[in-house]
């Protein structure tokens, strides 16, 4: 079912792309300001992948690049428009929708914001179901479809196109030109038709950030517990399922940039129901594994979150700091994240771990709805 | 011997202080607000002097904290309109300055605002040359209808340059229009940084008065000192670098009364509680600074990113009117402020405070605890959660499960416990209800630097001494002796996505004010 996306449902959004950054993914804030500015004027469609016809075309748009340039070169506007409008003219099709690549952080956002200005539709669904560090890393490349033609553009309105040999030299490319751009930049590419879109998306994410930005936002404004209406809301479709892996107190962070990426790790000492336990967070601009008692519990692809305990708010690694108090929550990616085939792309493993996905049967049992599917 | 004044002007209360150089208090003073605050400050001045038997011309130097700027901004009282220029165009052009500013606030300055080209990328390259021809041109339009100027440049905190070259352009224009420079006032986060920048211009005049008052009052009281502001970070300005940059002074309240628990103690790890009449303030010590927030802070609903010490406020102190509800025993947030003396039950008057329900338990002595009518269960009960508010608080602002002490200050502290979890004890120095004027007192001035530095190729040391040189020359200009500059603060945050390992280095240098030390070596 078709929807309409009103300005009043930015909050929300951002808020659970947030949840869905699991830790990175860049913070909403400027998206949302710029999105707003586009929406203000006149109410965003948001389609179902369903409602696409086989032969429709639909881009996905992104913003690249480190999130603290962000914070300080603020985007012009039109980037992503004329990142759309070059490869559309590069494979000579009319597009009739805009995607999101990325359901997490910033990138929720720039996908409406593109749509709003183009006077089109958005597909409720994107390539990653949450966040995740390269461009490769999308469902999009894992079933079989290629991210080039592809073009980034600058504030300028330059237009660099790449054409690839695979997905992961796109990746390697487009980062290169995105830094000489001044570390931030943006991106079209994956274009598809209907038919490749419905086989590979991952569906409904746009719906479900909004669903639990919503629910935490509802009880702030009647003083009841926002984690507890998180968690309801996390446990619904098209996600496996939710539950608060551990609640406590931050008791060392460790950072360190290696390659490019932020990496490091967060320790939480154990409070309530979990005290005497100790859990480790390791991550790589985005949260990866979480390790209770030596043992890990939560494997990337599933999405791991750290919520201030008071007010619920998602904290991202970079301001994760001693002294803390935490709840931590785990959110079961949707089953096309966990296809063999996806694993070798973002499971464990493809991070350098040397254990396998972990299937967190847990999290599946508190959740009929889900099991019943 | 020479002597300093600290002066602290609060919600309620005018606090004043003298100090010796040995830092032993003299005399102290708490004076009632009147509605005129230079009379104010002028009876706390004449009546600290009264009690020290101190010729004015002894006082050597004097300190003001006040909340007058902060009030101004909340208020929308006596602003400046302002040309609010952002250069790094045709990059930012898609957020507006002042976009997401309340209508009240922005008025005065939306009319005015421009975007030109120029700025600078995250390694000093240029993102284009600056537009000097329009910043020329957006001066004449604006000639006689802007009180104040702020610019704001794109990574201007990596270059100033074109900040800078704007600032004498304006200046050929406008003539001496006051003109505010981001990259001295906040860190990377343009529209945090920026919105500070156009508030400190909002506020130049009212930071103007709030100056020529303060130094009426003193010339008036026949003291001849060199005078300084306190600033948020809980170090001095002097008065014309407080002129240029007033917006600093936001939060500087419950900066002074740490910083003076501080001193009072000698301890230079603790975390504070400051129980006003209205409110609590709990903030920790590190190194013998109140810690910084992390976090975007608002001021009058806009967000900003410049210093301000990390905070948990709670709407709970002395005054704060206690009753029963369907929902429970509610404490506060409403309170019956300085009317305590006379509207409280243990001094004979008829709402139930916080004050009494404490009293009550044993705390004080305070008044009348006799003509207490409680219920001792209920008086337990109320207390508790007070108490156990208070506990969470200061478990929220520690950083880590070590056990650290408690410092309390302020009128309200009598309140607390002989114990509390999460501290390992509570000392209750001499002065703690004049902590914020003599935290106002204390010489201190700080240099700070907020950078992304490359750190390929280099040792972190090379870079952090870099860094360090850098805040030391800061402080200097300040006002520092050079010999007194220790590193307070250093944090390093590693950056994703941009070449050679860029790290966010953020680094404070405080000592003392070189002026005292001379005073100090002399007697």
């Amino acid at each position: 079912m078709s929807w309409y996306l009103t300005k009043d449902d930015l909050i929300p959004i951002a808020l659970g792309a947030a949840v869905l950054g699991t830790g990175g993914g860049g913070d909403p804030y400027i998206g949302r300001l710029l999105a707003e500015e586009a929406i203000a004027e006149k109410d965003l469609l948001v389609m179902d992948v369903d409602e696409v016809a086989d032969s429709e075309w639909v881009i996905p748009i992104a913003a690249m690049g480190a999130p603290t340039v962000l914070l300080e070169k603020i985007p012009a506007g039109p980037e992503p428009i004329i990142a759309f409008q070059a490869l559309e003219k590069e494979l000579g099709i009319r597009a009739q929708a805009v995607c999101a690549m990325e359901a997490g952080g910033v990138n929720s956002m720039v996908p409406l914001a593109t749509a709003a200005h183009l006077n089109l539709p958005v597909v409720d669904a994107d390539g990653m179901g949450r966040a995740f560090p390269e461009v490769y890393m999308e469902t999009f490349h894992i079933y079989g479809l290629s991210g080039t033609p592809a073009c980034v553009v600058n504030e300028w309105g330059d237009v660099v196109t790449f054409r690839a040999h695979t997905n992961q030299t796109l990746e390697h490319y487009a980062r290169a030109v995105t830094i000489r751009m001044g570390g931030h930049a943006f991106l079209s590419h994956f274009a598809m038709q209907g038919t490749d879109l419905k086989r590979t998306a991952v569906r409904g994410t746009l719906g479900f950030a909004k669903r639990l930005g919503e629910a935490v936002l509802r009880v702030e404004k009647t003083h009841r517990d926002p984690i507890a209406a998180l968690l309801k809301a996390a446990r619904t479709p098209p996600y496996g399922g939710a539950d608060i892996i551990f609640v406590g107190k931050i008791v060392d962070v460790q950072r360190r940039t290696s390659g490019g990426f932020a990496r490091g790790r967060v320790l939480i000492d154990g409070t309530d129901d979990y005290f005497t336990r100790r859990m480790r967070i390791e991550f790589q601009n985005e949260n990866l594994v979480a390790v209770m008692d030596e043992r890990p519990v939560v494997t990337v692809p599933d999405l791991i979150t750290v919520l201030d305990r008071e007010n619920g708010t998602p904290i991202t690694t970079e301001y994760l700091h001693y002294g803390q108090r935490v709840t931590v929550l785990a959110i079961a990616a949707p089953p096309i994240m966990k296809s063999p085939e996806a694993l070798l792309v973002w499971g464990p493993e493809a991070f350098g771990y040397s254990y396998p996905y972990l299937e967190p049967h847990f999290i599946r049992a508190n959740n009929p709805e889900i099991e019943g599917r | 011997m020479s002597y300093r004044l600290g002066i602290d002007v609060g919600g309620t209360m005018t606090d004043a202080v003298i100090l010796d150089t040995a830092d032993n208090v003299v005399s102290k003073v708490k004076v009632p607000n009147s509605s005129d605050i230079v009379s104010g400050i002028q009876t706390a001045i004449t009546h600290v002097l009264q009690t020290s038997g101190l010729p004015p011309q002894r006082i050597s130097l004097a300190m003001l904290g006040t909340t007058q700027v902060t009030n101004a901004i909340i208020e929308r009282r006596g602003l400046s309109r302002v040309l609010a220029m952002r250069i790094g165009a045709p990059a930012t052009t898609g957020v507006k300055p002042l976009a997401s500013w309340p209508d009240d606030l922005a008025t005065w300055g939306r009319a005015h605002s421009v975007i030109l080209r120029g700025g600078h990328e995250f390694d000093g390259r240029l993102i284009a040359p600056l537009d000097e021809l329009a910043v020329a041109e957006a001066c004449r339009k604006v000639r006689g209808t802007v009180d104040a100027v702020a610019v704001t440049g794109v990574f201007s905190p990596v270059s100033a340059q074109h900040e800078e070259r704007a600032a004498a352009i304006i200046q050929e224009e406008l003539g001496d229009v006051p003109t505010s420079l981001s990259h001295q006032i906040g860190s990377i986060g343009l529209l945090e940084r920026e919105n500070a920048t156009i508030l400190n211009a909002m506020v130049i005049q009212v930071a103007k008065r709030v100056v020529q008052t303060f130094s009426a009052a003193i010339r008036n009281s026949g003291i001849s000192a060199a005078l300084f502001l306190a600033q948020n970070d809980g170090t001095l300005m002097e008065l014309d670098y407080a002129q240029q940059y007033p917006i600093l002074t936001v939060a500087s309240g419950p900066t002074n009364s740490m910083r003076g628990a501080a001193y009072l103690t000698g301890l230079t790890d603790a975390v504070v509680i400051d129980i006003g009449g209205t409110s609590t303030d709990v903030g920790i010590l590190v190194r013998g600074f109140p810690r910084e927030s992390a976090v975007a802070v608002e001021v009058g609903d806009v967000r900003t990113n410049f210093r301000m010490p990390d905070l948990v406020s709670l709407g709970l102190g002395g005054g704060s009117i206690v009753r029963e509800t369907a929902r429970g025993i509610t404490i506060g947030p409403d309170s019956v402020g300085y009317k305590i003396i006379t509207e409280g039950q243990v001094f004979g008057g008829h709402t139930l405070t916080f004050t009494d329900v404490a009293v009550s338990q044993g705390r004080g002595p305070l008044g009348d605890p006799g003509v207490l009518t409680l219920d001792e269960a209920f008086a337990q009960q109320a207390y508790q959660i007070a108490v156990n508010r208070i506990v969470d608080a200061i478990a929220q602002i520690k950083t880590n499960a070590l056990p650290i002490p408690l410092i309390a200050v302020g009128g309200g502290s009598f309140t607390l416990p002989d114990a509390l979890p999460e501290a390992s004890h509570i000392v209750r120095p001499l002065h703690y209800e004049v902590a914020n004027a003599i935290g106002a007192a204390m010489a201190q001035v700080s240099g700070r630097v907020d950078k992304i530095y490359n750190m390929e190729g280099r040792k972190r040391d090379e870079v952090l001494a870099e860094a360090e040189a850098a805040a030391r020359a800061e402080a200097e200009a300040a006002g520092a002796a050079p010999d007194s500059l220790v590193l307070v603060d250093v944090e390093e945050l590693p950056l994703s996505y941009l070449p050679g390992n860029a790290t966010r280095i953020r680094l404070t240098v405080a000592g003392t004010l070189r002026a005292w030390e001379e005073l100090k070596a002399e007697s």
